[in-house]
């Protein structure tokens, strides 16, 4: 076993974290993605266009940015919110804006732009025709939606769903510079101190490719359960 | 228009000539950063996504290998290994090279360039392995080699099929570079942080930044478009 000189504890706990952190992003995204495809998908052009702008945004600017406003930017308007309330109706309020719940915010609200995207070429996989018969069959909109639309475009969001995971597992890393303390915290801190950055670094990068490997095999096996009874062409 | 640009920015207590200059200094700084590991990554792509491509496993495996490592982990740990691990190699210190890798501008455009050669390759093995089988018989049967093949049919129509993936492996670099910061770096981001912790701004520092930030990934967006339009032209519904 590699000797972590007292720093194994510490390490462990920060990957707990790191994985904690990545899948609540990932269920905000998810929520985010899927209401965001909904909204670009529908004919109400306010909610079309709002989704529109949100996922520009996005794209347009990096991550570590987008968490920094979050973070730095987060607690200065939690303090003026807390300020106007205590002001105008005496209630004493404060919420102390910590870099996970910054982080979770950030990673959630970015992937949720890229899921918006992937959910939205899903649904427009879903043929056509399965949802004349939904109709046809007399179900409501929001039926269809549930009981037809989503199960269909599930199967065809999966891959490019599993794409968005492996990249936000990664932007995780991203965390530990407004500081919290996930595990590459902790091994830059460790490495500053030993002196020995190959020590600390090698088994994080192990970690991360271990996390990303689980999860190819993971994908792959909800592809194939996603995928029974689909003939596939070519062969 | 000059006056009114100056003038408003006399009155301004953060937007200052000064902070503005600084701004620039961090444009320049990414713009330099990314562009460099684009262009020595795709020079460092190519081969390696045709010896990727290639059927004997002792050559296509270490390949795999390297993109799959680097695929796989986040740029900011390689960043931080190559950043603090290149001083730790014994005897560095002694040779010209660390004239070069103390500046960390040198480690963190290796950084890069490994990382963007990683996805560039993999960009371009998905598209030399979609190669149409009947492009290649038919260069064949006129008498091409490997090496006239390769340049005159294989290429060239793998770039048609990259040009689109790779056009997002060009904004996802320019986004990924805003970590070149925290190895002290004054590139957009860092310069944002310094005018942030200077003026305790954080709305006025992020937002200018992620305005620029944003006019540039459109800019890219736009170029791509033309390139891929110039490209695939002979694609285009006749009548058009």
């Amino acid at each position: 076993m590699i000797d972590l000189k007292g720093y194994g504890p510490a390490l462990a706990e920060g990957a707990v974290v790191t994985i904690e952190l990545a899948l609540l992003s990932l269920l905000l995204a998810l929520v985010l993605g899927l209401a965001g495809a909904v909204a670009k998908l529908s004919r109400n052009r306010l909610a079309k266009g709002i989704a529109t702008t949100y996922t520009t945004i996005i794209r347009g600017v990096p991550d570590l940015v987008m968490m920094m406003l979050f973070y730095y930017g987060g607690q200065v308007a939690v303090n003026m919110l807390s300020d106007w309330l205590y002001i105008q109706f005496q209630i004493d309020w404060f919420l102390q804006f910590d870099p996970f719940i910054s982080g979770v915010l950030t990673i959630g609200l970015i992937f949720g732009a890229y899921m918006a995207e992937t959910f939205r070429g899903a649904f427009l996989a879903v043929e056509a025709g399965q949802i004349e018969a939904a109709r046809a069959y007399g179900f409501s909109r929001w039926h269809t939606f549930r009981r037809i639309m989503v199960p269909q475009m599930l199967r065809h969001a999966l891959p490019g769903l599993g794409n968005n995971w492996q990249v936000l597992l990664k932007t995780t890393a991203l965390v530990s510079i407004i500081g919290l303390t996930d595990m590459v915290r902790v091994a830059e801190e460790a490495a500053k101190a030993e002196r020995s950055p190959f020590l600390f670094f090698i088994p994080v990068a192990a970690v991360y490719l271990a996390l990303t490997a689980v999860s190819e095999l993971f994908i792959k096996w909800l592809n194939r359960r996603a995928n029974v009874g689909v003939v596939q062409g070519g062969g | 228009m000059l006056e009114t640009i100056t003038s408003w920015l006399d009155q301004n207590e953060i937007f200052t000539t000064m902070t503005m200059l600084e701004y620039w200094q961090g444009l320049v700084n990414t713009v330099q950063l990314v562009f460099l590991s684009l262009v020595i990554g795709l020079v460092v792509a190519i081969p390696l996504a045709i010896l990727r491509t290639n059927r004997h496993w002792w050559i296509s495996g270490p390949v795999w290998c390297y993109t799959y490592l680097f695929r796989g982990t986040p740029l900011l740990i390689q960043l931080y290994i190559i950043y603090y691990g290149l001083a730790q190699i014994p005897g560095i210190q002694e040779t010209f090279w660390w004239a070069i890798f103390r500046e960390p501008f040198y480690p963190a455009l290796l950084a890069f360039t490994l990382n963007t050669a990683a996805y560039t390759t993999e960009i371009f093995r998905g598209a030399i392995a979609a190669t149409p089988q009947g492009e290649i018989e038919a260069a064949k049967a006129y008498g091409m080699s490997w090496f006239l093949r390769l340049r005159r049919i294989v290429l060239p129509s793998a770039a048609r099929r990259a040009v689109q993936a790779y056009s997002n492996e060009v904004i996802f670099m320019l986004h990924a570079s805003a970590i070149a910061s925290v190895v002290t770096i004054v590139d957009l981001t860092g310069a944002a942080r310094n005018i942030y912790s200077r003026f305790y701004a954080p709305f006025e520092a992020f937002i200018a930044v992620a305005l620029i930030y944003m006019a540039l990934t459109f800019l890219l967006v736009f170029a791509f478009r033309k390139l891929e339009n110039h490209l695939l032209r002979h694609q285009r519904p006749a009548g058009n």
